[in-house]
């Protein structure tokens, strides 16, 4: 058994996990606002990383103006993105808005291959030390960052949704929409600042990641890994989100200890949340902390 | 998704027989017969890439048909179809490799294990629905792609699987013009099946857990066992398509069963009409000419300044992506009924013509 490793991938569990915590957190977002299920979230990660490495190497912008712009793009994008694409779906049955969002993810990922080719390209470096040892293990000075910043948003978004009226708005729309329209909430104007602030979230994950990887279009996968995710935590449930992240991260991470020291089938890692999906669904449909659906007739 | 047909005024129906009939006016039975007499001297007249396109429109319009009694019909998401034609395609060619089956019982019987396995990963079907329904079959696309490159037993691992034609009685249907006939065959068997599972008892409650799953259950509609028919169903048409597809190929990778393949299916059943028959077919064959319709348009455009600029030459294969992503967008905000619908519309405009508004 070794030790140090295990140590190691949990450590690395825990990063990446965060960060799907904050994907997922942002998909939970969507889904309590306008309930729709996002399927291109992966996409929002993909779209917000290209801008940002475009931005970085062919404006030779610095870090925090290309990061900047970024943000604001995406904003923009989502506002977008829920005006012309969703909006007009409103009211339709639930299969035709997961179809829309998964056109948009298929388009959008088909568009960036088209811009930015397939191979992945590697961020300029952003900072003078690579690494830094924590209690003895090698960490990337970016996912320490990641960490940081995946810690910021979720603080964030716990005082968005407790403090600021906008957020409030948000949770009286999800939690009726007659009756916080009644009350003078805008609900279109709720739905796209829930696309834009979702899609905003994202694309910080889409940059940290890329700037880890490389950005390519593997980043998309991280939309589906979100899946997993919510579906443990519950699918309208922030907490659940973010804590179902971490738990597939670390679950990755520990099948794919599992993997390498005794059953060697290799791969292993990327399956293993889909399995556990499949579990979760068998055992507990609405999750850890998802509200269970009662129907009356 | 309420079928009107237009009938003429007085003709009222009198029995449940001719309630019930698929076709009923005498003009659609003439056009069906026609319509078969046509295709079937298609070969004569067509080469051998139109034929190409022919087949693959059957073939995919089998399996989308399979997809529609689950999304259109009995209103659950599959975003896994792929996998099932993909276990259908392997299953085939592994039954004729492992135990000499003829490759004709092989179809079937691929059909038959498709549908097992359909079973297995639609029993959450039984307690799900909606979107958590969606995201397991999600997870069920990923993990049969992951079986698929696991298990080199079944599907040939990297390598993929070599499959043999089909014969019958000593004859080789190993060429376009031949293997024509077999998946026309195929498509006409298929398509009455589903026609006619739709006015049994089955059918009918297929379409009440579809339209209101409390009523349906209060009818006495047992929702957990046809909510899993409905994924057995589904894969049966999906894994003949797949079966079908593995022995016109005459080669099955395993790449090829991709989350974009089911997204198309997808999209079929989208763009040819929920909860539409013929609608299945018409959306295969948007599917199919979609891309070549991209590839023609890129053809035209060769060499101009236009090309140079956009990369469109080498990129094609993106621009066939995300012509398929923008199609589904498109047809989802402006016409939801999809192509069955606009059909029906065709045919009532002319039946009322010129008197149509």
């Amino acid at each position: 058994m070794d030790f140090s490793l295990l140590l190691q991938l949990t450590l690395n569990g825990l990063i990446v996990g965060a960060l799907y915590g904050v994907v997922a957190m942002s998909f939970v977002l969507i889904y309590k606002a306008s309930q729709v299920v996002n399927f291109a979230q992966g996409e929002f990660l993909l779209v917000g990383a290209w801008v940002c490495w475009w931005f970085l190497t062919d404006w030779q912008l610095p870090f925090w103006m290309g990061f900047l712009f970024t943000l604001a793009f995406m904003t923009l994008f989502g506002l977008v993105l829920q005006v012309v694409v969703l909006r007009p779906l409103i009211g339709e049955p639930v299969i035709s808005v997961i179809m829309a969002t998964i056109g948009l993810g298929i388009f959008f990922q088909a568009l960036m291959k088209w811009i930015f080719g397939v191979f992945a390209k590697p961020f300029p470096p952003i900072f003078a030390t690579e690494r830094v040892s924590v209690l003895g293990l090698e960490v990337q000075t970016v996912y320490l960052l990641s960490l940081a910043i995946s810690l910021l948003i979720m603080l964030g978004f716990a005082w968005f949704f407790t403090a600021s009226k906008h957020g409030l708005a948000m949770r009286a729309t999800a939690f009726d929409q007659q009756v916080a329209q009644s009350l003078g909430v805008s609900v279109p104007r709720v739905f796209a600042m829930s696309w834009a602030i979702s899609a905003v979230v994202s694309s910080v994950a889409g940059v940290v990641v890329g700037v880890v990887n490389g950005v390519s279009s593997a980043l998309s996968f991280y939309g589906i890994k979100v899946f997993p995710a919510v579906i443990l935590g519950g699918l309208d449930s922030i907490l659940g989100a973010v804590l179902g992240g971490i738990i597939v991260g670390l679950l990755e991470n520990w099948a794919h200890y599992l993997d390498s020291q005794w059953l060697n089938w290799g791969n292993m890692f990327q399956i293993a949340p889909f399995y556990a999906l499949v579990l979760i669904l068998l055992l507990k449909p609405y999750g850890l902390f998802g509200t269970k659906n009662i129907e009356r007739v | 998704m309420a079928s009107a047909y237009f009938l003429p005024a007085g003709d009222y129906r009198t029995s449940y027989r001719a309630d019930t009939t698929i076709f009923p006016t005498r003009n659609s039975r003439i056009a069906l017969w026609l319509g078969i007499a046509i295709l079937a001297c298609a070969p004569l007249a067509l080469g051998r890439w139109e034929l190409s396109l022919l087949i693959n429109i059957g073939i995919l319009g089998i399996a989308a048909l399979g997809l529609n009694i689950l999304v259109g019909f009995t209103g659950q998401i599959s975003i896994g179809h792929a996998a099932f034609f993909g276990v259908g395609a392997f299953a085939s060619a592994w039954l004729h490799e492992a135990f000499h089956i003829p490759v004709w019982a092989c179809i079937p019987l691929a059909g038959a294990i498709t549908a097992l396995v359909g079973l297995v990963f639609g029993a959450p079907a039984a307690r799900l629905k909606g979107l958590y329904l969606a995201i397991a079959t999600l997870a069920a696309q990923f993990i049969l792609e992951d079986f698929f490159a696991r298990s080199a037993w079944f599907t040939g691992g990297v390598a993929g699987r070599i499959t043999e034609p089909l014969t019958l009685f000593g004859y080789a249907f190993d060429s376009e013009e031949t293997f024509f006939y077999v998946v026309l065959v195929a498509v006409i068997v298929m398509f009455t099946a589903a026609a006619n599972l739709m006015r049994t008892r089955d059918g009918r409650a297929l379409v009440a857990v579809r339209d209101h799953y409390l009523s349906a259950e209060l009818m006495g509609i047992n929702l957990a066992y046809y909510r899993t028919l409905s994924f057995g169903i589904s894969s049966l048409f999906a894994g003949i398509g797949g079966a079908l597809y593995a022995h016109y190929l005459l080669f099955v990778s395993v790449e090829a069963f991709n989350i974009l393949f089911s997204i198309q299916f997808l999209g079929m059943v989208i763009i040819g009409g929920l909860g539409s028959i013929m609608g299945s077919l018409m959306g295969a064959a948007f599917m199919v000419l979609l891309p070549e319709a991209v590839q023609g348009l890129a053809d035209l455009l060769a060499g101009s300044a236009l090309d140079h600029a956009l990369k469109i030459g080498a990129s094609i294969s993106y621009l066939r992506e995300m012509a398929i992503g923008a199609a589904i967008i498109l047809f989802l905000i402006f016409e939801p009924d999809g192509l069955a619908h606009r059909w029906r519309l065709i045919k009532a405009y002319w039946k009322l013509y010129p008197y149509s508004h």
